[in-house]
């Protein structure tokens, strides 16, 4: 028999004959692996996973004329530059004044569910334009004007070229049309005092083709990405200016790179704890095992095959327990991800050789001062029956 | 030359002379016993002699070379080679199995070799109990896997500390039975006790008291069994 198979059948006999010992170093070496697994899968998740969530606090792009305006083919062209899976809105916005009551208002026209998609913090009482003639008013506007939900309205609008300033005899001819309140939109910011229609009753009601002011963009890319996007829709759609929303895109950052730090510290902290509780554990068994140690060297054990011995048990217990705290920290994972972010975690199948490697340095480093402890031991106490 | 030679051996502990001016000689191929009350530095004498300890002062000869000048990493080599222990306490590991435990001390001295593991539990009648947890063996079939692993490297001496001290009588008289065949194959015996029946099998008994050696008794009628029914001669 080669002496490498009787090394593996001493430690597998040692790890299987002494199982209720061992079960707690094990279990030991498990949770850590487990939370180490678990947590580094968040770690590398929470980009993703906080995008999304970030994607809720409306645009991170912006594209603005660079000249007067721009048309939709523009925005399409902008659009075409992003992966489908990556655009989470992208709402075009025309912005015109128009006057209720002959006093002025903003109004704006959009696609509904893009500016849903890009703005899911707008909290609207009743519904989003749908059809044609529908508005959706800030609530300011309904303030001012005293206007609820299911009111008709008349917005004028005078076309360019028109103005009253211009003559005292020249005829005003004012564009008009009769709108159903739908909604009322309440979001905290200057939205409140606009009214918001679609393009198509925008375009109906200015008489005029289409065109765009300012498109919002929700895109799930954050930092260099999105910067590489804004270069490359700069480049390919001269029409338009595209920037990053900084307020946005910056706290962005700075949450995930604060979470990222967190989900690190508590990892490194687990790895010592884990590392205190292995060493622990392994002190106790070269204390449980002093007699055995003793004789092994009494019938004649080198130092060097003791720590061979004893290195070679933690660490199968090492790789044991990796390999169970891998597939347990994807469940954990899953778990904290599902709970937290309300999305599943990919599962990352080189995280599982990772573990195991981490679990078996871990073991075996925490283990080096118990182990070395064990090549002290004076083989005469095994004779003295000490 | 000898085999082993203790030169003017002292082992002294603060005030203590736990062996006190010892010089003796074990021949090859001689079944020595040493017998005395506890304290009397039995247990000091099996460790230096079984290289697990370095005496204070004086020269210990085993095959020539001296080992009380020697590092506690040659004391391994020179154990491992030349020396096969038995004790008291048995002392197996408890989660190998009998044929195992034989094999540990092939696995330190060379290779482990099953075939031959399972020829020596044969010599000392457990081939039938090679798979056997120590758990599951009395405390004689203990000590017989003991005798199996120290004989199995070919030990130029066999150093057994009290071997039959938790034995009862049939068992001892098995394990004395074993020393008689391997003193016939010319191993070297050196057998710490404090029964004199065990003692008075071997062929020469060195008597210690205090440190000293105080008496040697020769065995004129050897027999290498054990003589229950007769008079003690210590």
């Amino acid at each position: 028999m080669k002496k490498r198979r009787m090394f593996i059948r001493m430690i597998t006999a040692s790890l299987i004959r002494r199982r209720s010992r061992m079960i707690v170093a094990l279990l030991s070496i498990a949770i850590g692996a487990t939370i180490l697994s678990g947590l580094v899968s968040i770690y590398y998740d929470v980009p993703k996973q906080m995008g999304a969530q970030f994607r809720n606090y409306g645009a991170n792009m912006i594209l603005t004329a660079s000249g007067d305006s721009f048309r939709m083919s523009d925005v399409q062209r902008a659009r075409a530059v992003f992966d489908e899976d990556e655009i989470v809105g992208i709402a075009p916005f025309r912005y015109e004044n128009v006057r209720i009551n002959d006093i002025p208002v903003v109004a704006a026209g959009t696609d509904a569910d893009e500016a849903k998609a890009t703005s899911p913090y707008w909290a609207v009482d009743g519904d989003w334009f749908s059809v044609h003639g529908d508005v959706l008013i800030g609530s300011g506007v309904a303030e001012s004007f005293r206007l609820k939900k299911g009111d008709m309205i008349e917005i004028a609008y005078t076309p360019e070229g028109s103005d009253e300033s211009d003559g005292d005899d020249e005829v005003v001819l004012d564009n008009y049309d009769y709108f159903n309140v739908v909604g009322i939109l309440e979001t905290g910011g200057s939205e409140e005092n606009y009214i918001y229609m679609s393009m198509e009753d925008m375009e109906a009601l200015t008489q005029t083709e289409e065109r765009v002011d300012v498109t919002e963009m929700s895109i799930s890319a954050s930092g260099d990405e999105l910067s590489e996007y804004i270069d490359e829709i700069n480049a390919k759609v001269p029409a338009v200016h595209a920037s990053v929303v900084k307020r946005v895109t910056a706290s962005e950052a700075t949450v995930l790179t604060k979470l990222q730090a967190l989900v690190l510290l508590v990892t490194i902290i687990v790895l010592a704890l884990t590392m205190i509780c292995v060493a622990t554990t392994m002190t106790a068994v070269v204390a449980e095992r002093r007699k055995e140690i003793g004789l092994r060297k009494a019938i004649g054990a080198s130092d060097k095959s003791i720590i061979q011995e004893f290195m070679g048990e933690s660490m199968l217990l090492g790789l044991f327990g990796g390999a169970i705290g891998s597939v347990l920290g994807y469940v954990f994972a899953q778990q904290v991800s599902v709970n937290v972010f309300s999305s599943s975690i990919s599962f990352r199948p080189l995280l599982v050789p990772i573990t195991m490697i981490v679990s078996i340095a871990v073991t075996g480093i925490s283990s080096l001062v118990p182990i070395r402890s064990a090549t002290d031991i004076d083989p005469a106490l095994v004779l003295k029956g000490e | 030359m000898s085999l082993l030679e203790l030169k003017n051996v002292y082992k002294i502990y603060g005030e203590l002379h736990a062996l006190d001016d010892v010089s003796l000689t074990v021949e090859k191929g001689e079944w020595v016993s040493i017998m005395g009350p506890s304290g009397s530095g039995k247990s000091t004498m099996m460790n230096i002699i079984g290289c697990m300890d370095k005496p204070t002062k004086g020269e210990v000869l085993l095959d020539g070379v001296d080992i009380a000048k020697e590092s506690k990493k040659n004391l391994t080599n020179i154990r491992r080679d030349k020396i096969g222990l038995i004790f008291q306490q048995f002392h197996l590991v408890n989660y190998l199995t009998a044929l195992e435990n034989v094999m540990l001390a092939q696995y330190y001295h060379s290779m482990p070799d099953e075939k031959e593991a399972l020829e020596a539990l044969e010599r000392v009648g457990l081939a039938d109990r090679a798979k056997h947890l120590p758990s599951q063996l009395s405390g004689g079939e203990q000590q017989r896997v003991c005798v199996a692993r120290a004989l199995i490297n070919y030990p130029e001496i066999i150093l057994a500390d009290e071997p039959t001290g938790n034995l009862d009588e049939k068992n001892e008289e098995i394990v004395v039975e074993l020393f008689h065949k391997l003193h016939d194959e010319g191993t070297t015996l050196i057998v710490v006790t404090h029964d004199p029946e065990v003692a008075e099998v071997a062929q020469r008994t060195l008597v210690l008291r205090d440190g000293k050696l105080s008496k040697e008794i020769v065995n004129e009628h050897f027999t290498g069994k054990i003589r229950f029914d007769d008079q003690n001669p210590f």
